[in-house]
């Protein structure tokens, strides 16, 4: 079950839709049926744990003199909001 | 007698006393204009019979949108003097703005059919855009409102997306430039760190001149050339740049670019549903077929096999068939709690909502075996049908 705690929201929907397309196949052993159900369920609450708790990341990108990579968080942008409007 | 350099500042002299000279408004075409790497500009000026050597420091030009081209007609402003070292009457303008369009949209024009007929603009160029991009590059200016308008949208409709700013400037003389180092920033940071998913390029609305970056050669080639595909959102509806011409696919706002890059969160939420729906609805239905073929099993043991077998399969079916429904009892209780907004969705799996909606269970009266189909029945067959607030009894006919 901790396999789905690595899962993006991309990943976590695809799978949730194999697991429903397994279901109505309606050729699974109760066990396994009620198996698929229970993952199906978790997989649809993750999926909507990603879509209510999700925040946009911002991150400022910049190449240092030697081309050398790297990123800044942008925590402040609401806070920027409105001012150029 | 005099040297060279006495006759030459002899001349400047008599120049510089001139105030008419001092404060100087021409016009002209431009033509050799050049762009030294300390950013002051050359060029010179003139009309069919005469012409005149011109400088623009740094300074001055800095404050300028775009560069001028080759035979554009412009209004010019400055002084003149003398340039001693090549004893030569120089005009140094300080502003410099241009006497019309026309030549600037004959430039574009030609631009874009050379770069059409390269197949920089063809269909079979556009790639297709991710479904659910996880990074997406946002080339604008970090000061600009389009940046705020993109970064809301997003944040509305899909926030599970991190956003990699890559600044630039999005107008003036070097904003062609940056706009080019940001994208190849973007790819560089897409091939060497993380994947990026797309790339938005946005600007704001403005005049012709302020959007002239985006049609500038360097910068549609470069966005040809990104390996991740372009939405552009330049300017409003009626601006149509080059820049938006490449890209893979073209927004009329900086707004509708990001509403066009991912799906809404909402949409989501209510699939996501549909899919927990569905799944209920199949384990149910499984569960419906189970206890039917366990109650035949029964039906047959208690035919054929001793009584305390019976009672053996009789309790694993009631085992079975306990934690089937607690299972299934304990997740729609979970669900319910989990999900408010969600509720009334389940709530549609509720027998008595169904009921309510207008379906009806049928029952055989015999064995209350639960008919779905028509098979089951055959005429002189009593049924119980159950409704909303009732049951009717009847029989096949």
């Amino acid at each position: 079950m901790d396999e789905l705690e690595d899962m993006t929201f991309e990943q976590a929907f695809e799978a949730l839709e194999l697991t429903v397309q397994r279901l109505e196949a309606g050729d699974l052993p109760l066990a396994e049926a009620l198996a698929a159900f229970e993952r199906g369920t978790r997989l649809a609450a993750l999926c909507d744990r990603y879509l209510s708790e999700a925040e946009l990341r911002v991150r400022e990108l910049a190449a240092d003199d030697s081309g050398d990579l790297a990123s800044i968080p942008l925590d402040s942008w609401q806070m920027e909001a409105g001012d150029d409007r | 007698m005099l040297t060279i350099a006495q006759l030459v500042r002899h001349i400047k002299s008599l120049l510089d006393q001139d105030s008419a000279l001092r404060n100087v408004w021409a016009e002209g075409e431009v033509s050799n204009f050049k762009r030294a790497n300390s950013g002051h500009c050359y060029f010179t000026l003139k009309d069919p019979e005469a012409s005149i050597s011109c400088v623009m420091w740094r300074n001055e030009a800095s404050a300028l949108t775009r560069l001028p081209i080759d035979g554009e007609q412009v209004l010019a402003h400055g002084y003149v003097s003398v340039y001693a070292p090549q004893g030569r009457v120089q005009f140094y303008v300080d502003h410099l703005e241009p006497a019309g369009l026309g030549r600037l949209y004959q430039a574009l024009e030609e631009l874009k059919a050379r770069l059409s007929a390269q197949g920089l603009f063809s269909q079979e160029r556009k790639r297709p855009l991710p479904r659910w991009p996880a990074r997406i590059g946002v080339v604008t200016s970090p000061k600009a409102a389009a940046l705020q308008d993109i970064l809301r949208t997003l944040a509305a409709r899909y926030p599970l997306a991190s956003v990699l700013l890559a600044p630039a400037a999005v107008q003036g003389l070097d904003a062609p430039a940056q706009i080019v180092a940001a994208v190849q920033l973007l790819n560089r940071w897409s091939q060497e760190v993380e994947p990026v998913d797309l790339i938005i390029l946005a600007r704001g609305g403005g005049s012709i001149e302020e959007l002239w970056a985006f049609n500038d050669e360097r910068v549609v080639r470069a966005l040809a050339m990104s390996a991740i595909p372009i939405v552009s959102g330049v300017g409003h509806e009626t601006d149509f740049t080059l820049a938006d011409l490449v890209a893979d696919l073209r927004a009329p706002t900086p707004t509708g670019a990001a509403t066009l890059a991912v799906p809404d969160r909402q949409e989501l939420v209510v699939q996501v549903a549909a899919q927990r729906r569905r799944a209920t609805t199949a384990a149910l239905a499984r569960l419906v077929a189970s206890r039917q073929d366990l109650g035949r099993l029964e039906g047959s043991l208690r035919r054929e096999s001793p009584r305390s077998q019976v009672a053996g399969h009789r309790q694993q079916v009631d085992e079975l068939s306990q934690f089937a429904t607690r299972a299934m009892a304990q997740r729609l209780r979970m669900d319910r709690t989990r999900l408010d907004g969600l509720g009334a969705r389940l709530q549609s799996l509720n027998p008595a909502a169904v009921l309510a909606r207008g379906y009806a269970i049928v029952r055989k009266l015999d064995d209350d075996e639960i008919v779905t189909s028509v098979g089951q029945v055959a005429p002189g067959d009593r049924l119980r049908v159950s409704l909303r607030d009732g049951e009717i009894n009847s029989q096949v006919f």
